[in-house]
């Protein structure tokens, strides 16, 4: 498949913080790709390079075959970008807003109301900005990046601040849009959010991409253990830990945790002893491929 | 796609924008217009309230001149009739009326107070020269000497006259730096100039377009103004060559908008850009003309007036709508309004940031 997008050795720094440290990555035609890392991380000026709205101090990009910077018309066309705060003009409604943008791409009046309801936002079209929900308005922002049909779409935390309904709501319409074959490059801090959207994700700390892959490889190339838990009381940590297949276990007065590289036998094991009721299993995490590359706990 | 249809589609939202926004309406168009109604209204009816005075029985040497009066003496003195002496001259105790006249055979007797000066003096005059008149007419002689009244009109310009154009140049010029400088300000902090740079229209057109609203509501403006100031209560008269005002109230909205761009380029925040401008507006009115005439100013302020651009927009549309002189006499405002738009969008340019950091 086709590169949308290159990324090679880009560099960008604020005084003495390296925002951007020698970033690298590729983004394929049609893929959801993600930009997973921490508040400070270097997310945002990694995308606002990309999209041609920062100069990086050094390293190449290429989008769609094209040179982002300097301002480059050509391709303004074919991107379209949510930021992270939401831009609109001031006291207009929704459908105004929209119709006000689509017209700077040539786009008639009718097809940006359709895009309304794209976003769902179809009974909210005369809703001032103003009175709009903070999930409502980040779609009216992705509306807003889409209205020209572009072919690659740069999304910065788009679901920063809302709440968990609202953030399933947008990941439909996000997959949506993916699936009519845009390529998506996202940021954000929520790693479940990466885990469930992204094809491939760059996990990025303190400027640099620590690892670049599909989430489900990155957790499974971890080894990490999993943890099997159940209601304390049902077992000691002692009997726990004698069971086939565990390596670990622990009690903390309210739940029993096990910890094993082979939960199948555990489980079997507890089975045959009837201690089942309550269990809970959870595998590594991109949470957990965090901890391990930093040894500091993911914190948002 | 055109520019033009991202002009078009700019402006309206932007116009929209404007005209939803309560604060910026009430600041703009009604606030000034209070002012003109209130300043036009206290001191334009001190020199145009008439005389009236009370005609008790007949009085032949009044009735006459009223008869044969072309309409100067009714423009200056308002007659009412009464059977009863002595209800008229209570009138004229309590103030209601000027004075109270009389004819006993040949004598004509006024019966004034002198509670106002002004208009006991008048009233005595005005009775005067009727006198001589019929007395003429009696005699069968032409008067050796006339009296031929022209107002000079930059010295009795009526409150009406100056205040329409200064005050509106007050109004233009808050408009101008306060527009200009908040919407950039807020188009900064909230990101929409860095999204217009992600669309593919040119920038230029962002801000023609914003050009573009600020003309027509000063158009808007200029056009209440006017027709405000003409209802009768207020009395404004403009000159032949008032037209001309146009021109000179987009070159002055240009110089404005141009001043608030450099406000807005180089403050962070809003409440900075609102402070700016109020520190740039009020002095600028004040010592610009808007409030009082320049003459009526002492030597050093009329000086100081030179350096603010609201000067010769006030100078120019005080020329053309109150003192009726030719289209020519805005020519060279309109020039110095034109350049300070020009170096104003240089020094913007220059301090110009699409983004916060
Ligand atoms: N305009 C700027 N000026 C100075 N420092 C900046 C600027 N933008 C970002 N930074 C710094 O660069 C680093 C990366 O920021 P950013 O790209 O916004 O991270 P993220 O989007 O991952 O939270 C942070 O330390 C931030 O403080
Ligand atoms: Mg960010």
């Amino acid at each position: 498949m086709a590169q949308a997008i290159q990324v090679k050795d880009l560099r960008k720094r604020y005084g003495d913080v390296r925002a951007v440290d020698g970033v690298t990555f590729d983004v394929e035609e049609g893929e959801f790709f993600g930009i997973l890392g921490p508040n400070g991380a270097g997310k945002t000026t990694t995308l606002e390079i990309i999209e041609g709205l920062r100069r990086p101090d050094g390293g190449g990009v290429s989008v769609l075959g094209m040179a982002p910077w300097p301002r480059n018309d050509r391709l303004l066309p074919r991107i379209g970008v949510q930021l992270q705060a939401s831009s609109f003009f001031e006291r207009l409604t929704a459908r105004e807003q929209l119709r006000t943008f689509g017209s700077l791409y040539g786009v008639p009046a009718g097809k940006a109301d359709a895009m309304l309801g794209t976003v769902g936002l179809g009974d909210k079209a005369d809703v001032r900005v103003e009175k709009l929900s903070g999930g409502q308005a980040q779609r009216l922002s992705i509306a807003c990046a889409l209205v020209h049909d572009p072919e690659v779409v740069f999304l910065d935390e788009p679901t920063a601040a809302l709440d968990p309904q609202a953030r399933r709501n947008l990941w439909d319409i996000l997959r949506g849009i993916n699936t009519e074959g845009r390529t998506i490059v996202l940021t954000t801090h929520y790693m479940d959010e990466a885990e469930a959207l992204c094809d491939r994700v760059a996990i990025m700390d303190e400027g640099r991409v620590l690892r670049l892959g599909a989430p489900a490889v990155l957790v499974r190339g971890l080894e990490a253990p999993a943890r099997i838990s159940v209601p304390s009381g049902v077992l000691t940590a002692e009997e726990a830990r004698r069971l086939p297949g565990a390596d670990e276990a622990g009690d903390d007065g309210v739940s029993l945790t096990i910890i094993s590289r082979d939960p199948s036998a555990v489980v079997a094991a507890m089975a045959a002893e009837d201690a089942l009721d309550g269990v809970q299993i959870r595998g590594a995490t991109l949470e957990d491929v965090f901890l391990d590359l930093t040894g500091r706990e993911f914190r948002a | 796609m055109s520019a033009f249809a991202s002009f078009k589609s700019l402006s309206r939202a932007m116009f929209l924008g404007f005209k939803r926004d309560g604060g910026a309406l009430f600041f703009t168009i009604l606030f000034p217009l209070m002012f003109l109604v209130i300043f036009g209204g206290v001191f334009g009816n001190q020199s145009t309230a008439k005389v009236t005075v009370v005609q008790v029985g007949q009085v032949s040497v009044l009735q006459q001149a009223l008869a044969h009066d072309s309409g100067e003496l009714s423009e200056v003195m308002e007659v009412t009739r009464s059977g009863d002496r002595a209800a008229a001259l209570g009138k004229v105790e309590k103030g209601d009326a000027d004075a109270a006249v009389e004819q006993r055979d040949g004598r004509l007797i006024v019966h004034f107070s002198m509670a106002d000066q002004v208009k006991a003096g008048t009233v005595r005059g005005l009775m005067n020269a009727l006198v001589q008149s019929a007395n003429q007419a009696a005699a069968g002689k032409p008067p050796a000497y006339t009296l031929e009244a022209q107002q000079v009109e930059d010295e009795s310009l009526d409150a009406i006259q100056f205040f329409t154009p200064s005050l509106l140049g007050w109004a233009l010029a808050s408009a101008g730096v306060f527009g200009a400088s908040q919407t950039l300000v807020s188009w900064r902090t909230k990101g929409i100039l860095r999204r217009l740079q992600l669309s593919p229209a040119p920038i230029p057109t962002v801000f023609a377009a914003r050009i573009a609203v600020s003309l027509a509501v000063a158009l808007v403006q200029f056009g209440l103004f006017v027709l405000v100031a003409q209802l009768p209560f207020f009395g404004l008269r403009l000159g032949h060559a008032w037209w001309m005002a146009i021109p000179t109230v987009l070159a002055g909205v240009l110089a404005f908008l141009s001043i608030g761009m450099v406000v807005g380029a180089w403050a962070k925040s809003q409440e900075t850009a609102q402070a700016a401008t109020q520190i740039i507006v009020l002095p600028m009115a004040f010592l610009g003309g808007s409030f009082f005439p320049l003459d009526a100013m002492p030597r050093w302020m009329e000086v100081v007036s030179y350096v603010f651009p609201l000067r010769y927009l006030n100078e120019a549309m005080l020329n053309v709508m109150g003192r009726g002189l030719g289209p020519m006499s805005a020519l060279p405002q309109i020039g110095i309004l034109l350049g300070v738009a020009v170096v104003g969008a240089l020094i913007a340019a220059r301090l110009f940031r699409w983004d916060v950091t």
